[in-house]
């Protein structure tokens, strides 16, 4: 039987939902051979997020590890633990999110495993597919031997549900380590309140928004639909969006019910953010841009012209909010 | 100080990539080649570490096929002192490439090893966080900002919550994200003088790292095309599309 460890990102109260994602993927893995789900919760005072893991659909068990080395998320003193609890393990799992990209890979490294970066579909319990070049080509690939460890893209995978009940917690040590590095804070910029990951509707803005206030007009817009707010490299660069609404092959990738991209050209590394939403609409006064050819729908129109417009046809119609 | 530099050749991000016929590979004839741009990023900020005083001699470092000399060249070019050159026709996993620099870091003994936070071609970003377990060093990953003070590295990083900040101390790994700098481009008279400039060229045997894939590729395919699109005349023409077609609103 495959025992499968999967590394929680929480806040020390809530898992984060990528994790339920992870999850999945876990479950997938596990396949009808059956295997049982572990989730790792380590932080301090996180028991909390413990018992939100506990209630996750297909999780058999929770390993709660508090200490104050993990306080703070960091690589260098989670991949330890990691490891450790690795060796009982046929699959470490993460959510390739920043935070599992992070601590995935040095973990891997300190048990002498080479990692399966950003997989998005289980082939068994040794194969993934996982996108390269920027999602221009899908490599498939086996870990030959060993533990499997992976991250996982959760726009990749349904997040799993809630589970019929409870699973056990079982606290477990820490792995001492001597941590060096010091977290001085996070400062995040303006937010839309909804979760660019998990969203059902993404409202992106390009080099074409001309300016933060030019973003700003997105908003009426999104709070109608409940749409995050998204960005290019190009708008992020030029100052008009804050760092993390990048999309993009260095950014999220998000796979949305529907993408609706204002004044984006649509370099191929914006596009490798956005290739699974299931929808996408490009708005664009300049009928060459690229975005148009990766649309399923597009309109040649002056993207300040048509937000006004969007807005008064769906504010007809009580249903589309 | 000295500071290392890992530089990888890739497929030129502009570059349309290709499955080969045979399907076993990505057409790389008569394809252009280049510096990973977030390793161009890193080698950036080393060299305006060196301008500043602050670090002494900047240390370029490839590995792959002779070809790399080219990328090391580049990075020479672009204000690297020395280069090395790691030299595999093998296909190097991030955990191989993570050894191997670690033995160079032994050798070497640098303050900070810079590099990009992925290459363009297999999109990993796991090298410099595999390097940082294996030396058991401090790491930053995804730097958009860099300061060096007192044998310490302050270090803003980009994630999904917003802009983090962490401090930490030498010798670190730090890996670049785009933000970091814009990078420079090489003069005509930098280009000769690289040429004069050492490039050392070592075998994976040397040190002591096997190479061996632990992943096997099992097949390469392109992803399946989305269905094309058509273009509607107006915002009511989309909207009406997206309630009856798609059925998103």
């Amino acid at each position: 039987m495959s025992e499968l460890l999967v590394i929680a990102e929480h806040d020390g109260r809530a898992l984060a939902p990528a994790v339920l994602s992870t999850v999945t993927a876990a479950s997938a893995l596990a396949g009808h051979s059956g295997g049982r789900i572990t989730l790792l919760v380590a932080g301090q005072g996180c028991r909390p997020a413990a018992e939100a893991a506990a209630l996750v659909a297909g999780v058999g068990r929770v390993l709660l590890v508090e200490d104050q080395a993990y306080a703070q998320p960091l690589a260098e003193a989670l991949a330890p633990l990691v490891a450790r609890l690795a060796k009982d393990m046929s699959h470490v799992l993460a959510p390739a999110t920043s935070f599992g990209k992070d601590l995935l890979p040095r973990a891997a490294a300190l048990a002498d495993a080479q990692p399966v970066a950003d997989a998005v579909r289980v082939i068994d319990a040794r194969t993934l597919v996982r996108p390269i070049y920027a999602g221009n080509l899908l490599q498939t690939v086996r870990v030959k031997a060993g533990c499997v460890f992976a991250t996982i893209r959760p726009s990749a995978f349904a997040p799993a549900g809630v589970g019929a009940k409870a699973a056990p917690i079982e606290a477990v040590g820490a792995e001492p380590v001597a941590l060096r590095t010091r977290t001085l804070g996070c400062e995040a910029g303006a937010s839309s309140g909804v979760d660019l990951g998990r969203a059902r509707v993404v409202l992106a803005g390009g080099r074409g928004m001309g300016s933060a206030e030019g973003f700003k007009r997105l908003e009426p817009l999104a709070k109608r639909l409940g749409a995050a707010l998204a960005a290019t490299r190009a708008a992020v660069d030029a100052g008009y969006a804050p760092n993390e609404w990048q999309v993009g092959q260095t950014g999220r990738i998000v796979a949305p019910e529907l993408y609706i991209a204002f004044g984006i050209s649509g370099a191929i590394q914006h596009l490798a953010g956005i290739k699974d939403s299931k929808t996408v609409v490009a708005i664009n006064k300049d009928v060459s841009a690229p975005i148009f050819a990766a649309a399923d729908y597009g309109l040649v129109m002056d993207l300040f012209q048509a937000l006004p417009e969007l807005e008064a046809a769906l504010a007809d119609d009580n249903s589309g909010a | 100080m000295k500071i290392l530099v890992s530089v990888k050749r890739v497929i030129d991000a502009t570059v349309k990539i290709r499955l080969r016929a045979d399907g076993a590979g990505v057409e790389t004839a008569g394809v252009k080649f280049s510096i990973n741009p977030f390793d161009e990023i890193a080698l950036e900020e080393a060299v305006r570490l060196k301008e500043r005083g602050i670090a002494s001699e900047v240390l370029a470092v490839s590995m792959g096929a002779a070809a790399c000399q080219e990328t090391l060249r580049h990075a020479l070019a672009l204000g690297a002192d020395r280069a090395v050159l790691v030299e595999s026709d093998a296909i190097l996993e991030p955990l191989t490439v993570a050894k191997l620099l670690a033995a160079l870091t032994r050798r070497e003994s640098p303050g900070l090893v810079l590099m990009g936070k992925q290459a363009i071609d297999g999109d990993e970003n796991q090298c410099g966080q595999m390097l940082a377990g294996l030396l058991d060093w401090p790491q930053a990953s995804f730097a958009s900002k860099l300061e060096l003070k007192d044998g310490r590295a302050l270090v803003a990083r980009e994630t999904e919550q917003g802009i983090e900040r962490l401090d930490l101390p030498l010798p670190a790994v730090v890996t670049a994200d785009l933000r970091l700098n814009t990078p420079r481009f090489a003069t005509l008279p930098k280009i000769m003088q690289a040429r004069k400039k050492p490039i050392e060229r070592l075998d994976p045997a040397a040190l002591g790292v096997d190479p061996t894939p632990r992943l096997e590729v099992l097949k390469l395919e392109a992803p399946p095309a989305r269905r094309a699109g058509r273009m509607v005349d107006s915002v009511a023409a989309l909207v009406e599309a997206l309630r009856t077609e798609a059925r998103v609103l």
